[in-house]
């Protein structure tokens, strides 16, 4: 099957494998991430204040562009999914604020109709994890590996519907699927400290830190997470055990790790 | 031709505030068939009830109006009023504009307007009103208790002590509920089990009771004094009448890793079990899911070891079919699931427990004989954190958890705080707070003696999240009095759960047609007035089923729901409800609409002979309807395809009347 595809800015430069091994891994599992054109950034973070149209409009146009393919739209960074999630269920709730990006675009109105899945989704959902087992050729049994949701993947819970923010099992259920097994910890859905990093750095170390030590006292080996922020902020702040994206682990254990160009 | 006497009630100024009554009166003594209409200040007051009875006399008056409130609060003392006028009570018509008017409007033109038309619809039902008498049934001299909880209990042995058999119907293997698990009791701190197990013993010993222990209620007909109720006692393997309880079956069965319910799963029991010692009934019951023998027929030591063959692998499940007059629902509460709570790592660290599990700590029938020790390595904790509130007073929105406050969590949370620092002073008690609720007789009393005598650190703020760390919990809280996070190591955290309805309890309404909130709790027929009746007739409400309650305020409710029983058993007969359905035979042919929308199983169907013009005889099937059962609803007027089927006092032609009053 096919599926439009918003990748995002961060997975054209700094988080490459995230995308690379996205792309690969959902070939293997027979799904096809069609990039959709001239796709612009999502906003970086959705802004709560109703009145704020422009910062939303990039996300509406992605959206849009989903629709026009009549494809679902397909994320995978958490901040890009969450920004355009809440977008989507704006567009579909907040009637006032989609008649003004509605009256800007001048396009044929728009009103949420696109399906947003994260990546996990789709596998959930979509592909569905037995099915990912089935293709799984390189078991990782035995690796213990901890999911890192951070906070954006899950919340605000009644926009995200994806899992239960405080007590999540998506991640976990995907690290089983590819055969390793999953370390359940409390910090897996705290804050990495995100964009605080830039203006206090001390304090993203301490919630980085948390988040690592916690992880590591339940056993980790490995951390995975979705967020190229997430993963910027726990390697930045000393995780002395590996934070890689969840595509990568797929990648690897669908046997199409090599394969990436790069 | 009706004489119809119209009575519009200021209800002070409920009513005259915002309808003009006197042009109420004026413009319905115009109508058809009115003769005489008037205004007062209290028609339901004894000088209002006096002009009512002299109009009757002085105007021969054969139908009354009454403008007034809701028929529900005021019908009945109408009724009574033309009674004692001479005239038949169902000549008494309601028109409601109070409620339904004076209340909901609040300017006097649109009030005055519709009063009018209320009324005008009023006179038009009563034109067409009949005289109708109310039959008799019989009652039943025996009372049903749903739970064995201490709601049950009390309210089986006040029943019981008023001389009428009772039955008590409880799903575990013994009575006692949730007050039998607990430690001490708020606010006086008596040990539970040493009030409680007496109660539990005059229940076994009095003759009139009777305990259907391991058993469910699965089916429930009939009505108010009549009730046939089928109870499916659950093969429990062992022979009720020979054990002696002795538990030799229990030491000796080599199946001991079964957890213990009764314990919460803080430790193991064997596949046969008696609760605990003082269970009542104490007799031992076999697990099905745990007992070998009854899973692959390996085993049978229990009855090599019963002294007094009383084990039984073949008993089966028994239904017993008994009539009622009364049914008490007493079927209690459960903590709800932690699950989605996992901010406080409930499912992630065994040193997170619930209050109730920390009530089994701390007792010395419990899994630790009472010392308070942790779960995790059996060490003694030196600080302990609890949380209350962990699914009450919930943001609706936040789909999990209640909106409702569980009202028992404060006072057993002091308890709780007050015991440990008196038991082991060199802990470190905190207690996380929304609001501290105490109002109860020396409550606050009892939670200042926490706070004051007892050095317990009351923290109003709510704890954001439990992080298990090695062997400490990390607990982040916000302490909102200093606009401070606070960062606790504790070495165990307690969870104030909520509590809710028994999961039992909504199929059960479903058997009884009790109603219920949209919480599962069973709705009282007055929140104020009628506390311990549910709207069904013949139902009553004891405990926590109703709403969360403590042991004190439980105890004088199952006292108040016996006291309601003993009213209608001490009866011989009940006056029934005169408006009900009847089936004009001419018109019915037989099709059985309505009997399958009946609710009741009140309507039958015979053959019956009917002479034609010709001479000749024709059979035809036609609906009878019992008048012992039928409720009165309705819904089998409605669905007669043939017109056939009508309602006393409610008849189609009635109702028609009234629709063409208010639309002329």
């Amino acid at each position: 099957m096919k599926v439009a595809y918003f990748p995002g800015c961060t997975l054209k430069n700094k988080a490459k494998e995230l995308d690379d091994y996205a792309r690969k891994s959902a070939e293997a599992l027979g799904v096809t991430l069609e990039e959709i054109e001239e796709w612009q950034c999502c906003g970086g973070v959705f802004t709560t204040a109703r009145d704020e149209v422009a910062t939303k409009l990039s996300s509406v146009r992605a959206l849009v562009a989903a629709k026009n393919k009549e494809q679902p739209l397909v994320t995978v960074c958490s901040a890009c999914h969450n920004v355009i999630k809440q977008t989507n269920h704006a567009m579909q709730t907040d009637k006032e604020f989609a008649d003004k990006v509605n009256r800007y675009m001048g396009e044929e109105p728009y009103s949420g109709e696109t399906q947003v899945y994260h990546y996990l989704e789709l596998l959930r959902d979509v592909v569905g994890f037995d099915a990912v087992k089935e293709k799984v050729v390189n078991k990782l049994a035995g690796k213990k590996i901890a999911a890192y949701y951070g906070c954006l993947l899950l919340r605000p819970n009644s926009v995200m519907k994806m899992d239960d923010p405080e007590n999540p099992s998506i991640m976990e259920d995907f690290i089983r699927a590819i055969g390793a097994d999953a370390i359940v910890y409390a910090n897996r859905n705290e804050c990495c400290g995100g964009y605080i990093a830039m203006e206090s750095p001390d304090l993203a170390k301490k919630k980085s830190n948390a988040v690592i030590e916690n992880a590591k006292a339940a056993g980790a080996e490995m951390i995975i997470t979705a967020c190229p922020l997430c993963k910027y902020n726990l390697i930045k702040n000393g995780a002395d055990i590996p934070v890689v994206y969840f595509t990568e682990l797929l990648a690897e254990a669908l046997g199409v790790k090599e394969d990436t160009n790069e | 031709m009706q004489r119809i006497g119209v009575f519009v009630c200021w209800c002070g100024s409920n009513i005259a505030g915002t309808v003009d009554v006197q042009a109420v009166s004026d413009a319905l003594k115009n109508e058809p068939g009115v003769v005489f209409s008037t205004n007062y200040q209290y028609m339901c007051s004894q000088a209002g009830q006096d002009m009512i009875i002299n109009a009757v006399k002085e105007h021969n008056l054969t139908g009354i109006v009454v403008c007034s409130c809701s028929p529900r609060m005021h019908e009945a003392t109408f009724r009574r009023t033309a009674q004692a006028a001479g005239l038949n009570p169902y000549m008494v018509e309601i028109a409601n504009i109070r409620e339904q008017c004076s209340w909901v409007h609040k300017d006097i033109p649109t009030g005055t307007e519709k009063a009018i038309i209320l009324g005008k619809a009023a006179v038009a039902k009563v034109n067409l009103n009949t005289p109708l008498t109310p039959g008799e049934s019989p009652v039943t001299k025996r009372a049903l208790v749903i739970g064995g909880g201490i709601a049950g209990i009390q309210t089986a042995l006040d029943i019981a002590d008023a001389g009428f058999p009772v039955d008590i119907v409880e799903k575990k293997p013994t009575i006692g509920g949730k007050m039998a698990q607990l430690d001490k009791t708020f606010p006086t701190l008596d040990c539970a089990a040493c009030i409680l197990t007496p109660k539990m013993v005059d229940v076994a010993q009095n003759d009139k009771i009777r305990i259907f222990s391991y058993s469910e209620v699965t089916d429930v007909k009939g009505f108010v004094g009549n009730f046939d109720v089928t109870i499916k006692k659950n093969a429990r393997y062992v022979k009720e009448d020979i054990c002696t309880g002795c538990g030799a079956c229990v030491e000796k069965c080599p199946m001991k890793k079964v957890p213990n319910e009764f314990n919460l799963g803080m430790d193991n029991r064997s596949a046969i079990y008696i609760p605990f010692a003082q269970a009542v009934p104490k007799v031992a019951t076999i697990d099905p899911n745990a007992c070998n023998m009854l899973k692959n027929g390996k085993c049978g030591l229990c009855a090599r070891v019963c002294a007094a063959g009383a084990i039984d692998y073949t008993q089966k499940d028994e239904y017993i079919e008994e009539k009622y007059g009364a049914i008490v629902v007493a079927t209690g509460f459960n903590p709800i699931s932690m699950d989605k709570f996992d901010e406080f790592a409930y499912n992630q660290s065994k040193d997170v427990i619930t209050s109730l599990e920390f009530e089994r700590l701390t007792n010395a029938a419990g899994p630790t004989a009472g010392k308070l020790l942790r779960p995790s390595d059996g060490k003694h904790p030196h600080t302990i954190v609890f949380v209350q509130c962990v699914g009450s007073r919930c943001d609706a929105c936040a789909e999990k958890g209640k909106e409702y406050c569980s009202k028992i969590c404060c006072m057993y949370t002091a308890k709780h705080a007050m015991l440990t620092r008196d038991k082991y002073p060199d802990t470190d008690v905190y207690v996380f707070y929304i609001d501290v609720r105490t109002p109860g007789k020396n409550f606050d009393e009892f939670y200042r003696r926490a706070v004051e005598e007892y050095g317990v650190h009351y923290v109003k703020g709510m704890v954001g999240k439990v992080v298990p760390e090695g062997d400490k919990l990390k607990v982040q809280a916000s302490d909102l009095l200093e606009n401070k996070q606070l960062h606790i190591d504790a070495d165990l955290v307690v969870l104030a759960a909520a509590i809710e309805p028994d999961k039992s309890a909504r199929p059960l309404a479903t058997m009884l047609t009790a109603s219920m909130d949209t919480n599962d709790f069973f709705t009282e027929a007055h929140p104020k007035l009628r506390p311990v009746e549910s709207p069904t007739a013949g139902v009553f409400l004891s405990g926590a089923c109703q709403g969360p309650k403590d042991i004190p305020e439980t105890v004088s409710q199952a006292g108040a729901a016996a006291s309601k029983v003993i009213g209608l058993l001490a009866k011989d007969k009940l006056t029934g409800n005169p408006c009900i359905a009847h089936s004009n035979e001419l018109m019915c042919n037989g099709c059985s609409s309505c009997e399958r929308v009946c609710p009741y199983g009140a309507i039958t169907y015979e053959d019956k002979e009917f002479r034609m013009p010709d001479r000749t005889t024709l059979v035809r099937r036609i609906a009878v309807v019992n008048p012992a059962v039928c409720q009165g609803c309705g819904a089998c007027t409605v669905a007669c395809p043939s017109g056939a089927m009508d309602l006393h006092g409610f008849a189609s032609g009635q109702i028609m009347a009234e629709v063409d009053a208010i639309c002329k």
